[in-house]
């Protein structure tokens, strides 16, 4: 609430800043002989700019840091007074003090030490933020000043604004490269420390995932077996059977769609279709699980046939259903990009409409269509919300549909969700699977964009 | 000179033929019809489900209302009136109404017929009329979750009574109160107006949509100004060199990432790295606003394409600057592509559940969030949670709760649409 303050405070200042120094210029816009160089809201912008500016980075940056350095603070002093405690120990009390400070629930009993060691956390918290806002004020005050003085007549206020305006953007643009940057370093780090407790021959070929680590030495089956072979076995059956479902589904009613279908059943059809894209993957998994396997199960249960009530089959089934909309619009745009005069040529030699879309059209079309079917495939395989809530979580190795298997996504979230110590191979076999995941729908995605493209400069 | 004979038409073959084309149509037709019976059958199963949960089942009790256990001083005041133990006062009244209710047990099932907050009704009740305390009052209260279930049917009488939540003995308690019309549904108010709850009865879903909401405003204010400038800058400034194509490269990669893997990047940066707090709908609103960055870069870009040349030159040509006519008359002209793009993304970001899994905002959170710090939990998280509870009322409050994500997500949709209709311009 205090930062909310004194964001306000900011925007406050950079209004008024916006204000005088369009106002600085309207006064010196008199001189007949000594035009401005700039339009007036430069002026402004100008001003606000230098007011705003170092101020919100600066606040940015405390925020981004000043926890990280507060935890630090009090860890370090807590080391120095108790050499005897262990690292994770330390890491506990301090998690302790951070949550007694903000008023949560906390592990142990509140004694003098805690309460001490949390009123300087929270002593520490209040002096930086001060400190922070009265530098903040000032920079902001400091540049509306500095800028309001150097408002002249000469001052090319519009180049000066758009040089700003050109840097923010070139920084925006960054960002999204930062983001796979960031992607990739936090799941490579963490992944290269799980590969130090796990080999990574294990992870690969390992046919055995129970990724319980024993808390104590003599605990029973808590053997933590990292093999990642079920999972990958479990992920491609259930991308198997979805694809099964939306591949024929899809790319018929794209053909129906784009070929056959009147402009009526087209305006009726085709948003029904995009409605089945937009509908929240949860509220998938939600039907799945509730309403297609028992379906199953009790289908299975007629003609005598065991099916698991997580069955690979329910997850998968709904997951092609998903994908529906995204195959038929995908490879809608392929067929209509081939050229009429193909068609022509067929209709001219007395092929009928079929004929000509199975022999000419879908032949034409088909690298399209196939990066069409492996961008489908990597978001069946980056799906997460439907295996989570309608697949299995035990690991197992089996190719029928009937059984329960789980997936990497679902094994990411079970070792994810909930309480965890951040250096347990179990949470960090986590960010391995998610590693791998990133890097098969990557290069997916980059053989389908590379198969696409390659298609259409062929009739361009 | 001899003519070519008469060209002979195999007529078995073109009947086959002609065949194989109606029957081709038909697959086609049959599979757009499976996709729109599948999408029929999915919102069936869903309004079927969850319409019940906007009623509430309450039973109606005479609660003897005596001064001397609600206000022994008698001073009327509010303060007094809340302070009293509804509880005792609500239990007599049910053993009042059945007295053969002796044994422990079964006077822990009577007391289990209304819910766990049902003191709170009356308690209520007597404090919004003050005067009805010395006086015996018929008084609505909530039934336990079983009993509401049972009553709108989900509990089937003819099964033994070990497979059944609700037993003889209770069946015949209802019985009664049914045949004095003394159990009656009323709109669920509280679904509107509660944050999650343990128990089915008190759940709602306000907290969640509040948290959805701050999620949302925090993506859309990082996302909205961050997308349009990178999108602006790509199309109209940026040089074509090699540092831009990896820029394009990567944003078409990152649209196709798999959203969990956004929210992995949120827990070792921003929680790990950055220390900030868990399950907040600050970071909630970080992540996918990285996730949607992409989807809001690539439809301002089209906007911005589809503006034409002509507009730029005669700008240029009037001597405004490139930052002038970009943000003057390209930019402008753009922005109902722009926003429809950004309605979807963020209608996309709105139903997003995976990435915030993974960074704690799955907790049960039984407060509304107050600021953008607090604990909270956005609408499809609270539907993925109530989705796992094993009680029998979270069913109908899971599917209620995807009609209203769903009803947020047409609204959302719709307003892109209207805009595109309205604002769009063809050249």
């Amino acid at each position: 609430m205090e930062q909310l303050a004194l964001f306000f405070a900011l925007i406050f200042l950079i209004i008024l800043g916006y204000i005088l120094g369009k106002g600085r210029a309207v006064a010196l816009s008199g001189h007949a002989y000594h035009p401005l160089h700039s339009r007036l809201p430069y002026y402004g912008l100008y001003t606000a700019i230098w007011c705003g500016l170092p101020s919100l980075l600066l606040m940015a940056g405390w925020m981004a840091f000043e926890p990280a350095i507060a935890e630090a603070i009090v860890s370090s002093k807590l080391s120095a007074s108790n050499q005897n405690l262990t690292s994770d120990q330390i890491t506990l009390y301090v998690n302790d003090v951070i949550n007694l400070a903000s008023g949560g629930i906390i592990s142990r009993e509140v004694n003098n030490d805690l309460q001490a060691a949390t009123d300087s956390y929270i002593f520490f918290r209040q002096i930086s933020y001060f400190a922070m806002a009265v530098v903040a004020i000032s920079l902001s005050l400091g540049g509306l000043f500095s800028s309001l003085k150097s408002i002249s007549p000469d001052l090319r206020a519009r180049n000066k604004v758009e040089k700003i305006i050109s840097v923010v953007m070139m920084a925006c643009s960054t960002i999204a490269i930062l983001t796979t940057v960031g992607i990739v370093f936090s799941l490579i780090f963490e992944t290269l420390r799980f590969f130090n407790k796990v080999p990574l021959t294990e992870f690969l070929f390992g046919l055995h995932w129970s990724p319980q680590t024993a808390l104590r030495t003599d605990q029973v089956g808590g053997s933590g077996s990292f093999g990642a072979v079920p999972l990958f076995a479990g992920t491609m059956l259930i991308t198997f059977i979805s694809m099964v479902v939306a591949v024929p589904v899809g790319l018929m009613s794209a053909i129906y769609m784009s070929e056959y279908a009147g402009k009526k059943f087209r305006a009726f059809a085709k948003p029904l279709l995009e409605i089945l894209a937009g509908i929240p993957t949860v509220v998938y998994g939600f039907f799945a699980a509730l309403t297609v396997a028992p379906f199953f199960r009790n289908s299975g249960e007629f003609f005598g046939l065991d099916v698991s009530s997580e069955s690979a089959l329910a997850a998968g089934m709904v997951m092609g259903i998903m994908i529906i909309p995204f195959i038929s619009s995908l490879s809608d745009d392929v067929m209509n990009s081939v050229p009429q005069s193909l068609r022509d040529a067929s209709y001219a030699m007395g092929a009928t409409k079929s004929e000509t879309i199975t022999k000419v059209i879908l032949p034409a079309a088909l690298p399209g269509i196939v990066g069409a079917v492996l961008l489908a495939m990597s978001r069946a395989i980056g799906e997460t919300m439907i295996v989570v809530m309608a697949a299995g979580l035990a690991a197992n190795l089996t190719a029928n549909p009937l059984e329960a298997v789980t997936t990497v996504t679902v094994q990411i979230v079970t070792l994810l969700v909930g309480d965890q110590e951040f250096d347990s191979a179990k949470t960090l076999a986590a960010f391995a699977l998610g590693l791998l995941l990133f890097i098969v729908t990557l290069a997916m995605n980059i053989v389908a964009l590379k198969v696409v493209r390659k298609y259409r400069e062929k009739y361009d | 000179m001899e003519l070519n004979p008469p060209l002979e038409i195999d007529k078995a073959l073109l009947k086959k033929r002609n065949a194989a084309e109606t029957r081709f149509k038909l697959y086609g037709l049959a599979a757009v019809l499976t996709a729109v019976l599948v999408l029929g059958l999915l919102l069936t199963s869903i309004v079927s489900k969850g319409y019940t949960a906007f009623e509430q089942t309450y039973i109606l009790l005479d609660v003897r209302l005596d001064q001397a256990t609600i206000d022994p001083k008698g001073t009327g005041r509010q303060e007094d009136l809340a302070a009293a133990s509804y509880r005792g006062i609500l239990r007599d009244a049910l053993k009042e109404q059945f007295p053969e209710a002796e044994s422990r047990n079964e006077k822990r099932s009577l007391y289990g017929l209304v819910g766990s907050a049902a003191e709170y009704d009356l308690r209520n009740a007597v404090l919004e009329n003050p005067k009805l305390v010395g006086t015996t009052a018929t008084i609505a209260v909530k039934a336990s979750d079983d009993v509401d279930s049972y009553i709108k049917g989900f509990i089937p009488r003819d099964v033994p009574q070990s497979d059944r939540k609700i037993k003889d003995q209770e069946l015949g308690w209802l019985d009664t109160l049914e045949a004095d019309d003394r159990v009656i549904k009323k709109f669920n108010i509280d679904f509107f107006t509660h944050a999650d709850s343990r128990e089915p009865e008190e759940a709602g879903i306000l907290g969640a949509v509040i948290g959805s909401l701050y999620t949302l405003a925090i993506t859309l204010a990082l996302c909205f100004p961050i997308g349009v400038l990178t999108a602006i800058y790509l199309e109209e400034f940026a040089p074509r060199n090699r540092w831009t194509d990896i820029i394009e490269v990567n944003i078409n990669n990152l649209a196709a990432v798999p959203s969990i893997v956004f929210g992995l990047l949120g827990l070792a940066i921003f929680l790990n790295f950055f220390g900030l707090p868990r399950s907040a709908p600050l970071v909630g609103g970080m992540v996918l606003a990285l996730m949607t960055l992409p989807t809001i870069i690539i439809a301002s870009r089209a906007a911005l394409k589809a503006v034409p040349p002509s507009i730029r030159e005669a700008a240029l040509g009037m001597g405004a600057s490139r930052m002038q006519t970009v943000f003057h008359h390209v930019f402008p002209l753009a922005m109902p592509g722009i926003l429809t793009g950004t309605i979807l993304g963020m209608a996309q970001a709105l139903g997003e559940t995976a990435p915030l899994l993974m960074i704690g905002m799955v907790a049960f959170i039984a407060d509304i969030p107050g600021s953008i710090n607090d604990a909270a939990t956005v609408l499809p998280v609270q539907i993925f949670l109530w989705a796992d509870s094993p009680e029998r009322g979270f069913v109908e409050k899971t599917s209620a709760a995807i009609m209203v994500l769903l009803a947020f997500l047409v609204v959302m949709n719709a307003i892109a649409v209207l805009l595109r209709k309205r604002f769009e311009r063809r050249w």
